[in-house]
């Protein structure tokens, strides 16, 4: 009765989420007394689990998993679960794990909580805390289903380090013509530029910025701390900036470890898709913009004065401490 | 064509968040509601395709009487139909039972939903759906198109965008960009008046059991005030991220 990860992987290899994934399992295992499997798809370094307190994983290769396809890969949880007896699910908040998850949970007839944000209150009852109303709420909710399933918010718990001895074991789950109803037919992806998703710090603009020529020193500023690029709504809308970089309640969400937010005043929907993001730091020439409300550190002061200053400095900084 | 929006009736973003009973339910006191704002770009997508392809839309809701407003409001924007579940939407897997009901009898081809609603963020209403009833589903979804009998998706995924295929039914859980915001929808003076005329039907509730249970809520701890720093001391910035947030 092992509690089961699936563990996302691209080109083969773990997002870092799947080892925050599993540092949570690792935890949840104990409380209940048991170990940590992981389900990994066509992954190809499935020994890097055992850092993080895995203790065995069922690897599947499947060419037909190559492209993705919800009911596919739910099938293949659905199936690891039942081989294992599990009887808590855990995956993470990308895309892909939470399209998953639902179809997971009916599947097992279990109930099925998002957002979660700490290791479980209780396990018997089993109880966990949840963000809601967009990050300006906890809640606190028990699952009452005997197989739970929970989707962990990104840096949420962080990665513990557990080196456990890990078992790998080949899975070769059984998939139906109906699994593949939605046919992939085309994937954009950017390559070589840090995504929203995966980055640990985002630089975010607005129109403080005056016009989408005035970009550059944003890049920059992404370039020299590692970090993903954003935008506020209204420069998505105006077209000035890609809608894949928007942020906000309607855009992607945001749950990194630094957002800097240049030229942005705060609207109440754009702070609800960043809320949960751990380090806030404002630039704007308005001392009274709204986003200093919920800001760790501010700037008042011209993103065009700031930005570039802050460009050289982290340079050097970062040439200092290489 | 037969086409399902799914409309969750929720606290307009503005609303302020508080709770009473001890912290177990949710204020209601003086706030406003909306349609979700997710379910509202996959209405007015429904009204699009509508008015492309011709079909006939039908709202609902799983909710109480208070949701007759936000049903009434999508049938001033331009569904033909609505159909409100009289029951508490306390679990994502209730809710989504209750729908597999609604659509069993009435048969729909297309059935839109948001990603998520913005009170409970739970994400997974439509998904179940898609698990119980069997159908193809597409999640996140940003670009919908139908032919014949078969829809063209586009989904958001991690940085970047997948277009895929499937045969109708289909379930989305649609975001912003299946409509654009200046294409959404303000009920005009005939919408509203037409509206008051379409068919509300309330069905009750089936005996399915809820998975889930909240027990409280919590509101975080009062943040403490912005750190100032003076746009000429930007050695000062660095050192604050480096030693004291340590993120850089």
């Amino acid at each position: 009765m092992s509690v089961l990860i699936y563990t996302e992987s691209n080109d083969g290899k773990f997002k870092k989420v799947a080892f925050e994934i599993a540092s949570y399992a690792k935890k949840v295992a104990d409380m209940l007394g048991t170990t940590v499997t992981a389900v990994s798809i066509n992954a190809t370094e499935n020994a890097a689990l055992a850092t993080y307190g895995v203790s065995k994983v069922l690897k599947v290769n499947n060419d037909k998993l190559t492209a993705f396809s919800a009911k596919a890969y739910a099938d293949v949880i659905k199936q690891a679960a039942e081989k294992e007896g599990a009887k808590v699910v855990i995956v993470a908040s990308t895309t892909d794990s939470l399209h998953i998850a639902p179809l997971v949970a009916v599947n097992l007839k279990a109930g099925f909580l998002s957002n979660v944000i700490e290791a479980p209150t209780s396990v018997a009852p089993f109880q966990v805390k949840r963000s809601a109303f967009s990050n300006k709420a906890f809640n606190i909710s028990e699952i009452t289903t005997e197989v739970k399933v929970l989707g962990i918010s990104k840096n949420s718990f962080g990665l513990v380090e557990n080196a456990t001895s890990l078992t790998e074991e080949d899975f070769a789950p059984t998939l139906a013509d109906a699994d593949f109803g939605v046919q992939v037919t085309n994937s954009e992806k950017t390559t070589g530029k840090v995504t929203i998703a995966d980055a640990e710090i985002v630089v975010s603009a607005g129109r403080g910025l005056k016009g989408p020529e005035n970009w550059g020193m944003i890049e920059e500023l992404a370039t020299v701390l590692g970090a993903a690029t954003a935008c506020s709504k209204p420069v998505s809308d105006i077209g000035w900036r890609p809608h894949g970089e928007h942020v906000g309640q309607t855009g992607k969400p945001v749950a990194a470890n630094l957002y800097i937010a240049v030229g942005i005043s705060g609207a109440i929907q754009h702070i609800a898709g960043i809320n949960s993001s751990k380090v806030k730091v404002v630039i704007n020439t308005d001392a009274e913009a709204p986003f200093f409300k919920v800001a760790d550190y501010g700037i008042v002061g011209d993103a065009f004065d700031v930005v570039p200053k802050l460009v050289e400095k982290l340079k050097a900084f970062k040439a200092a401490n290489a | 064509m037969k086409i399902l929006v799914c409309i969750s009736h929720v606290p307009d973003t503005t609303s302020k968040i508080n709770f009473v009973n001890n912290d177990t339910e949710f204020d209601t006191n003086g706030v406003q509601y909306v349609i979700n704002p997710n379910d509202e770009f996959g209405l007015t997508k429904a009204i699009v395709l509508k008015e492309q392809n011709g079909a006939h839309v039908t709202v609902v809701n799983v909710g109480g009487a208070d949701a007759e407003a936000t049903l009434r409001k999508a049938l001033a924007i331009g569904a033909d139909e609505a159909i409100r579940v009289n029951a508490n939407p306390s679990d994502g897997l209730f809710v989504a039972k209750q729908l597999e009901n609604v659509v069993k009898q009435g048969g729909y081809d297309v059935i839109i939903a948001g990603t998520e609603s913005i009170d409970y963020n739970g994400g997974m209403v439509p998904g179940m759906l898609a698990g119980l009833l069997g159908y193809n589903f597409v999640n996140a979804c940003i670009g919908l198109e139908i032919e014949g009998t078969t829809a063209t998706t586009i989904r958001e995924i991690d940085g970047g965008k997948e277009t895929a295929t499937a045969a109708l039914p289909i379930i989305v859980a649609g975001k912003k960009g299946l409509v654009e915001e200046k294409d959404l929808r303000i009920p005009n003076m005939r919408g509203i008046m037409t509206a008051r005329t379409k068919a509300l039907n309330i069905i009750e509730p089936t005996s399915d059991a809820n998975a889930t249970a909240s027990i409280k809520f919590e509101k975080p701890a009062a943040k403490s005030a912005v750190k100032l720093i003076n746009a000429d001391n930007i050695d000062e910035l660095i050192s604050l991220l480096h030693n004291e947030a340590k993120v850089i």
